[in-house]
């Protein structure tokens, strides 16, 4: 197609330069350096999609990032389809494929669009009154139905194959925002040789400058300055200049997030480029430069194609060289507006008419209006609309009465006025104050070293921006202490004034019509929608927008809240101030999870810990299971065995002959010094001092409250030495409790603590036959049971390497566990398992650990304990040192509620059926007849079929469980009541004779 | 992100290498065993949680692996002074907000 809309005299961009491109697989010319919406625009489409509720014909409304319409999706493969996507800020590329959203079967025709009909019904609140009943209808019809007709993009279906990176950057001055103000105010912070970043959401930096064609600064056209100036920018080793790149959170100190986008707008991006760049800038000053942004008129069905925002249409004709219609006219209640109609006018397009709401406009800009030939209607209003998928006709009124009268048009142009953008600036915490005249919030109390300058601040003319940009970024610079004397001085001399304006409903719109005046167009909700609100009840300007989902589509409200409050406020009787403003949140625009992921994701999301013996275990076909950050081996299934069949063996064989099993992620801390074992009676309620040198016991860590935090085996190598273990999970916040009580509550006490969970390699040997396999390995050390006995600990070399040899069984087998350095570990593995081929052992898992440790009613912190569980619910009395007189938890222990019956206690649960394995985390009841919800007693915390028993096993946390033993109880499952007889703890060798056996 | 003063690194250093870690200047009790009922409710579970200035213990977990404290500002999220443990709550009257 003809670019019949492209005004070759006007705009920057090359008109030889042109690209192709498709929107709903029409094809389409534009010119290198459009965004979308221009190239739409030059070929004369403004239909670009359907609005969210009613289905209703929508065009672009802006030019920029506020776009609250004109969104579509871009596709470039499969897995390439990027929903939502705001044509205004789309850059063209040759080959681009665009496609309408939330319309079927086409943009044109749209069958969805009956909604619109209904649309008296669908007022605000209609959700949440209409789809009440019957109940159970909203999750099978209502919800499915109102989601697929309501909408806008839709999600790709496939993994997004492109990649995003991360960078972390300081510096003494940020700035945001690149047009007039930002460059100012970067020049002088630079010149002061502070370290500065400018960032700019748009590929070419200017702002405004970029439509303002009266703008002159330093003697030169505006546009002509901003590139100057950022050419020089770029020139400095002390700026970084970044485009394309939106500041889009402001957080705590000084830190802003900004994404870059760096190949949506290329034809062809190398498959290793970064689709994004994450940004995290921590600056000791922000200048915020992030200007305004215009907002529309709300009159009648103010929401047809071809109704556009007046500074949209200045900058498709000033700088993209596109005129938006042919025969255009202009709505507004302020002055910036005059001069889009007096640009389109000069540039030879039609412009019939100005509109203004206010009754006597004067000034220079009104006055070449009416020097050019346009007529002003002073003192009128909008009050309708006519056109199906373009605007073709519009009414006009006098405010005060009279005659009616039509226009027609296919463009029209509107501005109430300016909304500065305090976004970021809200997000950094500042107060908001409003300034009263021009009815508008600006920022007020900073919180943060931040200033805003231009548009943003309130400053309107171009001069007095320019002025305060450039004292801004001196002084910003001086604060951190940049000390050159070169100070930037230059000047704007001609500028455009943006102030005044007005917000709420224009006359046609006002309380009691029954238009559909548009307030929020991402959103569908209208004037009358957001009276409704107030009419029902709400009063907070938090309800109304939660009630009619104001502001709350992914434009957050850009256009739209001034007027929403002010409608609000109108009804309510209130000054805006007191009817409040709704929280601005990062962020800013919408930024891809892909951005704020970054390499984060699939195996890099989180670090994967395994053991030296990791491979061996894969060598031999485990199956692994995650612990925490650890990698486990889970059970090592052999030809073909499922899961059940392999624990059953391995349960077996380390009973009958031994199992090995690679117990490396145990926690081990290093507890040294004079003092160690003054330090343990404190941390551990179990007594220590008399523990001798080669002898373990297993400790009972409490928190102050008196609840269990973690165990283990504890064995003491030296009078001043002890190696703690831990459970695999706690060690970090077991050295951390122990770090805290050592340094702010026993600083006195001569201890060192070392974590040396990583230093150690440890295999455990289980089973009748563990000391014949490891005893070839083991030197210096006697392993006999008069020397060694259970729970004991030595220090030697095994297979060679220095090893310390613990005697320790958590199977109730005769047990080993051999501690050598992690180096070491797969070789010492490798020999012990070559030895244990000769007596018929086996390597198993954390899934046999956990059984053969249930069969003996050994507890594992996290699974029989809940940080709600003491040493005496656990049935751990006989390890609280009875003559200490403080250690953690000592007060805790005595807390009323801890010491009260009817607390749950610790026992085993054997199914009347032996077949039946009960679920973990079953509840269990007394009585299974009771009206449901019955009294729940306690629940399964360990539940597994047990192979050395000939039945399942369980273990429970039960209200005064020791005193039930022998009753029968119920576990009440979706299909049918398990009967349970109440036993010990201990479902297999009950007297402990194996651990010498 | 915050940005932390480590008092016995003596630099400014990013939130992640720090945690949070409670209240200052409750010091356990000596005689934690004759504490009453209530006076180990007020002494263990009771926080004081302000708006504006809180007293706060950090640690630099992955730096120096100190705990220290702290005066942050919770409205701002500003930390007015970070101090070594066992130095003596710092006098910031003049600093609370007149609200």
């Amino acid at each position: 197609m003809t670019q019949a809309f492209r005004i070759p005299s006007a705009g920057r961009l090359d008109t030889g330069r042109t690209l192709d491109f498709t929107f709903d697989g029409k094809s389409f010319t534009g010119l290198e350096g459009d965004t979308l919406a221009s190239a739409l625009l030059a070929n004369g489409v403004h239909l670009t999609g359907r609005s969210f509720k009613y289905h209703r014909p929508r065009g672009i409304l802006s030019a920029g990032a506020e776009e609250p319409n004109a969104l579509v999706g871009i596709h470039r493969d499969e897995a390439r389809r990027t929903p939502n996507v705001r044509t205004t800020i789309q850059e063209l590329y040759a080959g681009l494929t665009a496609v309408s959203q939330n319309r079927w079967p086409s943009l044109s025709f749209d069958v969805g669009a009956i909604s619109n009909l209904g649309a008296p019904f669908f007022s605000a609140g209609f959700y949440y009154k209409t789809f009440m009943w019957p109940r159970a209808a909203w999750e099978r019809l209502y919800e499915p139905v109102i989601r697929r007709t309501a909408g806008l993009g839709v999600a790709p279906d496939k993994p997004d194959p492109d990649h995003y990176s991360n960078r972390f950057a300081h510096c003494d001055v940020l700035v945001i925002g690149g047009g007039a103000a930002g460059l100012a105010a970067a020049l002088a912070a630079a010149e002061k040789g502070a370290s500065v970043i400018i960032a700019d959401e748009q590929a070419a930096l200017g702002g405004s400058l970029r439509f303002e064609s009266g703008a002159e600064i330093d003697g030169r056209p505006g546009w002509e300055w901003a590139q100057e100036t950022k050419t020089a920018l770029r020139a400095r080793d002390n700026v970084r200049v970044l485009t394309r790149t939106t500041g889009f959170g402001y957080y705590a100190h000084n830190m802003l997030g900004l994404v870059e986008r760096l190949t949506d707008h290329l034809a062809e991006p190398s498959p290793e480029a970064p689709r994004e760049r994450l940004w995290q800038v921590r600056a000791k000053r922000v200048v915020l430069a992030t200007g305004a942004i215009e907002r529309h008129m709300v009159f009648p069905d103010n929401d047809r194609p071809g109704v556009m925002l007046a500074s949209a249409a200045r900058t498709y004709l000033n700088h993209y060289g596109v005129a938006v219609g042919r025969k255009v006219s202009v709505y507004t209640a302020e002055d910036s507006a005059y001069a889009a109609a007096i640009d389109l006018k000069k540039s030879g397009t039609d412009v019939l008419a100005i509109v203004d709401l206010r009754t006597d406009p004067e000034g220079a800009l009104v006055e070449q209006a009416r020097s050019l030939g346009i007529d002003v209607f002073a003192g009128h209003a909008v009050t309708g609309t006519e056109g199906r998928l373009r605007v073709r006709r519009v009414s006009i009124s006098p405010v005060s009465g009279g005659p009616r009268r039509e226009l027609e048009i296919d463009t029209l142009l509107t501005s109430s006025g300016w909304t500065p953008a305090v976004h970021l600036f809200s997000q950094s915490r500042g107060k908001l104050a409003f300034d009263e005249e021009n009815q508008r919030f600006l920022p007020g109390e900073y919180v943060q070293d931040a200033v805003s300058v231009g548009a943003c601040n309130g400053t309107s003319d171009l001069a007095e921006t320019v002025a305060e940009s450039l004292r801004a970024g001196e002084t910003a610079a001086k604060e951190t202490g940049a000390k050159k004397r070169k100070t930037v001085k230059f000047e704007a001399q001609a500028s455009e004034d943006w102030s005044s304006g007005m917000a709420g409903a224009a006359p046609g719109a006002k309380s009691g019509s029954k238009a559909m005046a548009f307030v929020d167009f991402q959103h569908d909700v209208t004037a009358k929608d957001i009276r409704q609100a107030v009419r029902e009840g709400m009063r907070s300007i938090e309800h109304v927008k939660r009630f009619t989902t104001t502001g709350m589509a992914t434009d957050q409200g850009k256009t739209s809240n001034i007027h929403g409050l002010a409608i609000a406020s109108e009804m309510l009787g209130k000054p805006i101030p007191q009817v409040g403003l709704t929280t601005f949140r990062s962020p800013y625009t919408p930024v891809t999870f892909g951005a704020l992921v970054g390499h984060g994701r699939g195996k890099l999301f989180e670090p994967t810990r395994r053991t030296p013996i990791h491979s061996w275990a894969e060598a031999h076909g485990a199956a692994f299971e995650p612990v925490g950050q650890w990698e486990r081996a889970w059970y090592f299934p052999q030809n073909g065995e499922d899961m059940h069949a392999a624990v059953a063996r391995e349960c077996h064989t380390t009973r009958q002959a031994a199992g090995i099993f690679d117990a490396t992620t145990l926690g081990k801390i290093e507890v040294v010094g004079p003092d160690a074992a003054r330090f343990m009676e404190l941390m551990y309620t179990n007594p220590w001092q008399k523990l001798a040198v080669g002898r373990c016991r297993y400790g009972v860590m409490l928190r102050e409250d008196g609840f269990i935090y973690d165990d283990g085996v504890v064995g003491r190598l030296a009078e001043d030495r002890f190696h703690v273990t831990t459970t695999t999970g706690g060690a970090p916040r077991v050295l951390n409790h122990m770090e805290d009580y050592l340094q702010t509550e026993f600083p006195e006490l001569k201890v060192w603590l070392t974590s040396t969970s990583e230093q150690w390699a440890v295999i455990a040997v289980q089973g009748p036959k563990s000391r014949d396999i490891i005893a070839p390995f083991v030197e210096d050390i006697d392993i006999s049971d008069e020397a060694m006995p259970h729970m004991s600990v030595r220090e030697g070399r095994v297979c060679g390497v220095p090893a310390r040899l613990f005697r320790l069984s958590f199977t109730g087998e005769r047990g080993f566990e051999i501690n050598v350095p992690a180096d070491y570990g797969l070789s010492v593995w490798e020999a012990v398992w070559a030895e244990g081929q000769k007596y018929g052992a086996c390597a198993y898992g954390t899934e046999t650990m956990h059984v053969l440790r249930a069969e003996k009613g050994l507890i594992i912190i996290g699974q029989e304990t809940d940080g709600t569980v003491t040493p005496d619910d656990a049935g751990l009395n006989w390890a609280i040192g009875k003559k200490k007189t403080d250690f953690v938890g000592i007060r805790g222990l005595q807390r009323p509620d801890l010491v009260a019956k009817g607390r749950k206690q610790l026992v085993g649960l054997k199914t009347t059926d032996p077949k039946t394995v009960l679920e973990e985390g079953a509840q269990v009841v007394a009585d299974p007849d009771q009206p449901v919800p019955m009294k729940m007693i306690g629940h399964v915390t360990s539940s597994y079929w047990s192979e050395n028993c000939g039945h399942s096993i369980a273990l429970a946390l039960i209200e005064d469980g020791r005193e039930r033993m022998g009753e029968k109880l119920f576990v009440p499952m979706p299909d049918g009541v398990i009967e349970v007889e109440v036993t010990s703890t201990v479902f297999f060798d009950p007297d402990g004779e194996r651990t010498n056996g | 992100m915050l940005l932390i003063h480590c008092p016995y690194c003596e630099e400014e250093r990013p939130e992640p290498e720090f945690r949070h870690a409670g209240e200052a200047h409750i010091a356990r009790a000596e005689n934690i065993t004759e504490l009453s009922d209530e006076e180990f409710e007020r002494h263990f579970f009771i926080r004081s949680n302000p708006k504006g200035i809180a007293f706060e213990r950090w640690r630099h977990m992955h730096g120096c692996a100190r705990f220290f404290n702290a005066a942050r500002d919770t409205l701002s999220d500003k930390f007015l002074v970070t101090y070594k443990i066992g130095t003596p709550k710092p006098d910031l009257s003049g600093e609370i907000r007149r609200k």
